[in-house]
């Protein structure tokens, strides 16, 4: 037991790494956000992790034409990550452009 | 060669996406990191349509109809969404994101090469997105439904926490089943997706008022690591530093705002604010001040100093417009005006902000917390509109209140309080506040924005 999950590490150790300097990445971008972008951070936050969109794509594209369960399954998940891509960022943009409207306004 | 420059595209849209997030840590750059980050996700996809696959058979076609399905109704929801309604609609799209990593962790154990050694990471790596997808997509709807009211009280379990332990231990068996047989058993697989699922659902069911926001943060920081978990699938450098991007800023954000509210992680989680309201002590003999809208009026329209403080009372009134054309009209009248916005006011964080954004109230009437609490000595009329749990006094005193230590808005500390309220309910967190049965406050009952509304037109009139 003990070997295989040693084995584990030693075949993925730069994914590991990789993985532990991201955490660490991740923290240190957000830092101290004010809390007027909480809102619109989270929304945009959520948007990235839409990116399993991807995942979907490379699952449908390596299915077999005829294996409609994986393409079914696959292109619903498609779908449900694509949403969440193009809401996600797109409500963000929605409301950041009504913090940007105030700015104007103030100075003009 | 193709290998190499879809990786090399797949690179360029990871460094897109950090400085997209990093721009949405900073007011001015926030819209700009935005569209960066879009414009990284766009490029993603487009290396995924087109980068070099042994045996792909590509079906486009289905990718192309779960991509415009997808885009239609997402860019739709956007736009049509009103601002009252974005914590619900960030859980649920949340929630998508962990079903498509769902999705895939099933799919993929579903297509598993009939001889695959068990004890394996590809093994291993499904159920992790599996188990993480599933409990992220449950525990985001339960909170979509918390959230917009059609689950709030109905749905009680009986010692959550019990399930919770025996949920996550049968999670664990089921894992470690899978991973030592000697090959799969896909009823083991479904045992383990329903488990996961409940897992999310038991998880977020009991979790409840001013804790709404830390769990949506939460909540976006799993689908993060589920989208993770998708990625180590398929060895997608993207996918996998994207979803831990997400994963680490989620969980910064939620342990800031767990700060705000002076409890920590593990207390929502296992806590959740419980409805004791045992300690409503003698409220017989105390009594509460009505105040007619023609006295408040008045008041207002001579009073040097007004606060507001908003509360999710003036998010469901959809007030945020009325209060801004009172505040207009008492700024002519020569009042100072401003807004004190609790960290947590609302059912997400910041949410005050953008509902206030909306209405066109300029950015510098917004007082924090600390500002906030350092004007009330010399404000004039404090008005709390729909927002009950942040300025309760017995956060500071009563050591047996479930919000004791939550740091709040003194409003106390003005000269006149004037409570917004639909009527004598407790607040979302269920528990009776002091504050209204001080000297210097008094009631309005009725719908915010009706009650603002009259008041504007009295202030029009006196």
């Amino acid at each position: 037991m003990l070997e295989i999950i040693i084995q584990f590490f030693a075949d993925n150790l730069p994914m590991i790494i990789m993985l532990v300097l991201a955490s660490f990445l991740g923290m240190e971008i957000i830092g101290k956000v004010p809390t007027v972008l909480h809102t619109p951070l989270m929304s945009g936050a959520n948007a990235i992790s839409g990116v399993v969109a991807i995942g979907a794509i490379i699952l449908v594209r390596s299915a077999s034409p005829d294996d409609y369960f994986s393409l079914g399954l696959g292109s619903v998940g498609i779908a449900l990550a694509i949403i969440n891509v193009a809401g996600g960022f797109a409500v963000t943009n929605r409301m950041l452009e009504m913090f940007k409207k105030k700015k104007d306004n103030k100075s003009s | 060669m193709e290998t190499t420059i879809s990786q090399l595209l797949y690179l360029i849209s990871l460094v897109l996406f950090i400085v997209g997030l990093k721009g949405l840590s900073h007011p001015e750059t926030a819209r700009r990191g935005n569209l960066i980050a879009a414009s990284g996700m766009i490029l993603g996809i487009i290396v995924a349509l087109f980068q070099p696959m042994q045996d792909a058979s590509n079906n486009y076609l289905w990718i192309l109809g779960g991509v415009i399905v997808g885009s239609a109704i997402g860019l739709t929801a956007a736009k049509k969404v009103q601002m009252t309604k974005m914590p619900e609609m960030v859980s649920l799209f949340n929630g998508l994101g962990g079903a498509c990593a769902m999705f895939i962790g099933f799919v993929e154990f579903y297509n598993l090469p009939a001889q695959t050694e068990m004890m394996s990471g590809s093994v291993f790596t499904n159920i992790f997105a599996l188990v993480i997808g599933s409990i992220s997509f449950s525990g985001s709807l339960i909170a979509y439904g918390k959230l917009n009211g059609s689950l709030r009280d109905s749905l009680k379990l009986p010692a959550p926490q019990v399930i919770n332990v025996l949920n996550l231990i049968g999670i664990f068996v089921i894992c470690g089943l899978i991973l030592s047989g000697s090959e799969l058993d896909m009823n083991l697989v479904i045992a383990l997706f329903a488990l996961s699922l409940t897992y999310g659902v038991v998880f977020v069911t009991p979790i409840g008022g001013g804790d709404m926001p830390v769990v949506i943060s939460l909540l976006n920081s799993i689908t993060g690591i589920g989208a993770m978990g998708a990625g180590l699938i398929y060895s997608n450098n993207v996918m996998i530093i994207g979803g831990i991007l997400v994963g680490a800023s989620g969980v910064i954000l939620t342990v800031m705002m767990c700060k705000a509210m002076n409890r920590t992680l593990f207390n929502v989680i296992i806590g959740g604010i419980s409805s004791s309201s045992s300690s409503a002590a003698a409220e017989g003999d105390q009594v509460i001040k009505e105040v007619q809208v023609s006295d408040l009026a008045i008041q207002l329209k001579y009073a040097s100093k007004v606060i507001v403080v908003p509360g999710y009372g003036l998010a469901v009134a959809q007030a945020q417009h009325t209060i801004h054309e009172l505040e207009v009209l008492l700024e002519e009248e020569g009042v100072d005006f401003k807004f004190a916005i609790h960290p947590v006011a609302g059912r997400m964080p910041g949410h005050m902000n953008v509902l206030l954004a909306e209405a066109d109230v300029s950015y510098d009437k917004l007082l924090e917390l600390d500002q906030a609490n350092s004007e009330f000595p010399t404000t004039d009329v404090v008005l709390v509109i729909g927002a009950n749990d942040v300025v309760n006094p017995a956060a500071k005193t009563d050591t047996s209140s479930p919000i004791y230590g939550m740091p709040i808005l003194d409003v106390e500390l003005a000269k006149q309080v004037v409570v917004m309220k639909r009527g004598m309910s407790k607040g979302y967190a269920g528990i009776e506040n002091p504050l209204f049965f001080n000297d210097n406050t008094k009631m309005l009952f009725g719908d915010a924005k009706q009650s603002i509304a009259k008041l504007k037109e009295e202030v029009q009139n006196a």
